[in-house]
């Protein structure tokens, strides 16, 4: 039953969200500010992360393909197909879900600690829109984020291989070049943009209906990082299904 | 004024507030008292509209609150001032945007206008130079002016203040109710402050409301609080020595 209720608050808090708009001279600075903290606060982890683990893939890859007639180029190959198929899109939503979603969680659900979104409420403004919609906007850009964590993948795949000597720079590039889908990038990107919503959503939702204290704010990010985690794999495997089934 | 009529709210099986009624007048500094749990916090979230009554009404000028449209509620709220508790100060601004934010919410003013009318308010606060100031560097006393500032910042009717003095040394505390007593006379409007601070209740009380257990168990004022034999008053603000004394004293001063 309380499933059956937060799931009914978490859409009715979705449709808050669009109602009531603040000043848009407000909330092009709230937009702004959250580009800065979600987006390119992420960028450097997302980097470090997606360059050394596109090397890894690649090693692996490299290091289980011991029959000599199978091409070399095929590590390259399969980099590219982990990278932008499921390390970008899906890995790296989930390492956001702890880094963007704690912080989101813990900032709102602050705010309702202190008391802060009362003050806006009393002052006639919408919190929900006020608080979760530039989140939701700023996380637009999302996509631009896994590009990057794509490109990166890729190049740091091609430094462990040629570096690690499992293939010349040839034999890679001719890899990542090889019968390339279009389709599997827009595919990546549907699922960006679904994944980019859940973590502008979920975490908010558990930091605005949070209730206690310090504690309690902790507890809440805890549970939002575990739910947004969740609802992207759930999501991933149903996407997968309908798009490349 | 403020009417409120007959308000009741329950929380699940925990009924709060029971038939409260009574009126808050313009230019007066009404506080409400009770011990903790006795319904203040909530009977002022139901006057700010936070909370919904069960039953009853509040009448704002006339106007019944809960028949009013979104739209009037939103212009009401805007003419509402309220100092929380906890100052509820937004941690991501400074003083001065802090103080600022409802006259960019709800004005169109421009922006060296804002900024004349923030140096006003806190200079009118006896805060100078805190302007660049974030909340999280400012004393508690400081960040109550704060909160003070931002409430009167754009010409509300109506200020609400839940517990202001609480966490202030006594000097402190004194500052802060005369500031909300000048500021209530200055602007002629109508102030409610909940609070279980005696000396506030001696100085500014001009109109006291006592809630025990989700009733009205008295109202009057700083000068009748003195004579009253409502026993539920007594226990409460003469549980101390202290009260009992200066009680005595008023009262042999009157005789």
């Amino acid at each position: 039953m309380q499933y059956l209720h937060n799931i009914g608050t978490y859409f009715l808090m979705i449709a808050e969200m669009f109602r009531k708009p603040t000043k848009w001279s407000v909330m092009r600075t709230l937009i702004l500010k959250d580009i800065d903290d979600l987006i390119i606060g992420s960028l450097g982890i997302v980097a470090f992360i997606s360059f050394f683990v596109g090397g890894v893939v690649t090693i692996q890859t490299a290091l289980n393909i011991s029959n000599p007639l199978i091409p070399k180029y095929l590590v390259g190959f399969a980099t590219r197909q982990s990278v932008i198929l499921e390390f970008a899109p899906t890995f790296i939503s989930i390492i956001m879900a702890g880094k963007v979603g704690s912080f989101i969680t813990s900032s709102i659900g602050t705010m309702r600690v202190t008391e802060q979104i009362d003050a806006l409420e009393v002052m006639g403004i919408n919190s929900l829109n006020y608080l979760v919609f530039p989140k939701f906007i700023a996380l637009l850009l999302y996509p631009f984020v896994i590009s990057i964590a794509m490109f990166l993948g890729i190049l740091g795949g091609m430094a462990a291989c040629v570096y690690g000597g499992f293939s010349t720079l040839e034999d890679y590039i001719t890899g990542i070049q090889m019968d390339f889908i279009p389709f599997h990038i827009i595919y990546a990107f549907i699922k960006t943009i679904v994944f980019a919503f859940l973590l502008a959503t979920i975490p908010s939702y558990y930091g605005y209906y949070m209730k206690g204290g310090a504690l309690e704010v902790g507890k809440a990010s805890t549970t939002s990082f575990v739910w947004t985690s969740v609802m992207i794999i759930l999501l991933n495997y149903i996407l997968t299904s309908m798009l490349l089934s | 004024m403020i009417k409120v009529n007959n308000i009741e709210k329950s929380f699940g099986d925990a009924h709060i507030l029971k038939g409260i009624s009574t009126t808050f007048e313009k230019g007066k500094t009404s506080l409400v008292i009770g011990q903790s749990g006795s319904g203040k916090t909530v009977f002022l979230k139901c006057l700010l509209g936070l909370y919904t009554p069960e039953s009853g009404t509040i009448e704002y000028d006339g106007k019944i609150y809960s028949n009013l449209s979104d739209s009037d509620k939103r212009e009401l709220r805007a003419k509402i001032g309220m100092v929380f508790q906890g100052s509820a100060l937004f941690d991501s601004m400074t003083i001065a945007e802090n103080v600022m934010f409802p006259l960019r919410m709800f004005t169109k003013q421009s922006k060296s206008e804002m900024e004349d009318r923030v140096d006003f308010v806190l200079k009118r606060v006896n805060l100078v130079d805190a302007h660049k100031k974030m909340p999280s560097e400012a004393s508690g006393g400081m960040q109550k002016r704060v909160a003070i500032a931002r409430a009167i910042v754009n010409n509300p009717k109506y200020l609400f203040c839940d517990e202001p003095n609480s966490g202030l040394d006594p000097k402190t505390a004194i500052v802060i109710d005369n500031l909300i007593q000048e500021i209530t006379d200055e602007y002629d409007i109508i102030t409610v402050i909940n609070s279980h601070d005696m000396n506030s209740v001696m100085e500014i009380g001009e109109k006291i409301i006592f809630l025990k257990d989700g009733y009205k168990a008295w109202e009057g004022s700083n000068k009748t609080i003195f004579k009253t034999d409502n026993e539920a008053v007594t226990n409460f603000v003469y549980s101390s020595e202290l009260f009992k004394k200066v009680r005595r004293m008023y009262l042999e001063e009157d005789l």
